[in-house]
């Protein structure tokens, strides 16, 4: 059983819904990358999704723009992050690593090139936010053979044939995007997406991350009683810009993520 | 080439092109693309656009003979057709017509536009005015600086300009920051994409909405000459002028199909803007297209002394092009540019655009060689009023 199925069938058992902080590959520091990584799970987090920086992420909103300029500027490449993941696994071998991104550098360095080093270090899922499954099909069956699962989005834009595309090619989870609009936004309707996220799950028969606009405690609680997993993003990465060293970095992330894993445990599932 | 039927169904030209969105935009895009088939099935929407281009934009504009330049070159003659005579001074506002039509069309009351020398900005912003539509245009906050006349164009036509900080602050980062917004706001907004670039179905619509430079040169061209052109020569940023001029010809082989890149300061120095001659194939802006990007994928910064050829992709439809060896793809540089710039000022009367100038650049280069009973068609595709800020402050005169 692959680990983000095993995570999602223990937390199953145990009516809750997963915790998944997300932070950029070498933001706020290079050295920073891999002990911020062991304080989110150490905090609570569930499982983890890393960001592969792009010049051009047409999906984020500011904060995660910043993130990956920093990180690029610092001189951060694909192979150093699939590095970091490695490095992450020789003591921790429990908690799922997703990274998220877009297509083209995946490409720079060839999709089975890619798939390969990925798998070898240990990486569970991949999300590339620019590539639908129409245009997918080959990649999502190079990761899937190599035991990675390709995850991909559903909008509340995305209508019955979409989601049954998705249904057909996506595994480990599929990630629910709250609202129309890019990472750290804030608009979204919650009555409207549990409501949708309801109906995903029963029509998907895969568990259902719910990201976009999640910035709180109390938000996380409110998605944690209907999705199988939160993602918090942007209002990690903007506290960990703040930080001035690697220590207060992971003193920030620690203090922020035990808040929101405290949520998820305290709230009961509304469905099974 | 006969029997030309690109692109396929899903939008593909060959390996390149395609719809690489997040995901939010896929169901707008489907909406978009069934709307535009209708509209083109239907007569009435067909007449409103013809009945635009005459009443509003001015076409046809003349293919007209640059009798002392073909002269001096001592070559081929030179034709050149006249964008830079439609209203707001470009090729752009074929589309900008077109594209806006369809947004009322399709009851959006709200569009969006990039925008890099501020000409299809402007275009968009003109006709988003005469259907009463809300427009707001994004432009990098680089572009704005050495395109201010345009900028006060626009504010001047109603629109809201949105200087762009983020990336390289040019054409790029404009269309990321456009990119954005219609996927804040996918339910009232109509994304008018300037170029023959972005996820299907754009760079077909585009084309189609830009093929009647090349419908009118090729009537023109029989009339005046009593056959086709040798040689048909524009600049390619993105592409659109040279695709709208190009199309019509594709399946005519004994018409050479020629694009101009960006050759910046020179392909050596790696400052310049030539995806299709020095880049490869990779996915940015919702297709697989010819892209300047580094070993590791990340797009790189591009330069060009004109605002609109310094992007680091081109359309996907070139790419094909390109790969299936049917149209030809060179570079002119900064400096080349101007001297053909300063030329065609001096020869014909006529101040082009500079990007505009980088295809007369390479026409002049050609020309010579070439018979004289032989034509080549220059695309003429925007006037160069909006640059000679940047020309006179190149030789240090302060307007």
């Amino acid at each position: 059983m692959s680990r983000l199925t095993g995570l999602f069938t223990q937390l199953q058992d145990a009516g809750r819904a997963a915790l998944v902080p997300f932070m950029t590959a070498g933001d706020p520091s290079l050295t920073a990358t891999v002990p911020l990584m062991h304080a989110l799970a150490a905090a609570g987090a569930d499982a983890i999704e890393l960001g592969m920086p792009f010049s051009d992420p047409m999906a984020d909103g500011p904060s995660i723009q910043r993130a990956s300029e920093r990180a690029l500027a610092r001189g951060v490449k694909l192979r150093m992050v699939l590095g970091w993941v490695r490095e992450f696994r020789m003591t921790n071998r429990h908690t799922p690593i997703i990274l998220m991104g877009y297509l083209n550098p995946v490409e720079a360095m060839g999709v089975i090139s890619f798939a390969e080093a990925a798998a070898a270090a240990g990486v569970d899922g991949v999300i590339l936010v620019d590539l639908t499954p129409e245009e997918g099909r080959g990649e999502a069956t190079l990761l899937q053979q190599r035991g990675i699962d390709p995850i991909f989005l559903l909008a509340p834009t995305s209508g019955p044939e979409r989601v049954a595309r998705v249904r057909s090619m996506g595994s480990g989870f599929v990630y629910y995007v709250s609202l129309r609009g890019i990472t750290g936004a804030t608009s979204a309707d919650w009555v409207e997406v549990l409501q949708r996220v309801r109906d995903l799950r029963r029509q998907l028969g895969l568990p259902v991350a719910v990201g976009f606009g999640i910035r709180d405690a109390a938000t996380v609680a409110r998605v944690a009683a209907e999705a199988d997993a939160v993602v918090v993003g942007s209002a990690l990465v903007e506290q960990l810009a703040e930080c001035a060293t690697d220590q207060e970095a992971i003193q920030v992330a620690t203090r922020f993520v035990q808040a929101l894993a405290e949520a998820v445990r305290t709230t009961e599932r509304v469905c099974a | 080439m006969g029997g030309y039927s690109m692109p396929d169904a899903s939008g593909h030209f060959g390996p390149y092109g395609g719809r690489f969105v997040a995901e939010t935009l896929v169901t707008a895009l489907e909406a978009l693309e069934r709307a535009y088939h209708e509209a083109q099935q239907d007569p009435g929407f067909r007449a409103e656009l013809h009945s635009e281009l005459r009443q509003f934009v001015g076409r046809p504009n003349p293919l007209c003979h640059a009798e002392r330049l073909s002269r001096e070159l001592g070559g081929a003659q030179i034709y050149l057709k006249r964008e830079d005579l439609n209203h707001t001074g470009a090729h752009k506002i074929n589309n900008a017509v077109g594209q806006a039509l369809l947004a009322r069309r399709m009851g959006k009351k709200r569009v969006i536009a990039e925008t890099g020398a501020g000409q299809h900005g402007v275009a968009t912003a003109t006709v988003a005015t005469r259907y009463g539509l809300k427009c707001l245009v994004y432009m990098g906050e680089e572009d704005i600086r050495r395109q201010s006349s345009n900028v006060y164009r626009m504010r001047l036509l109603g629109a809201e300009v949105v200087a762009v900080g983020g990336g390289t602050r040019t054409l790029k980062d404009a269309m990321n920051e456009a990119m954005r917004d219609w996927v804040t706001h996918v339910d009232s907004t109509f994304y008018v994409i300037g170029t023959v670039a972005g996820p299907h179905p754009y760079p077909t619509m585009v084309r189609e909405f830009h093929r009647v430079i090349g419908d009118e040169t090729r009537a023109q061209c029989l009339e005046l000459t009593g056959r086709l052109p040798d040689c048909l020569i524009a600049c390619v940023g993105g592409g659109s002028n040279a695709m709208g001029l190009f199309y019509p010809f594709i399946a005519d082989p004994a018409v050479r199909l020629i694009g101009v890149e960006a050759g910046g300061l020179g392909l050596s120095t790696g400052r310049h803007a030539a995806p299709l001659t020095t880049g490869r194939p990779g996915v940015l802006h919702g297709n697989r297209t010819y892209l300047m990007e580094d070993e590791d994928g990340q797009i790189l910064p591009t330069h060009s002394i004109s605002a609109g050829l310094d992007y680091p992709g081109v359309g996907p439809e070139h790419a094909y092009l390109k790969d299936t060896g049917r149209a030809e793809y060179v570079v002119a540089t900064d400096a080349e540019a101007l001297t053909a710039f300063h030329r065609l000022c001096r020869t014909e009367g006529i101040i082009p655009a500079l990007e505009t100038a980088h295809a007369l650049a390479h026409a002049i280069r050609l020309a010579p060689a070439m018979r004289s009973d032989q034509t080549i068609v220059v695309n003429l595709s925007g006037r160069g009023d909006k640059d000679i800020h940047t020309v006179a402050s190149l030789e240090g005169i302060h307007l």
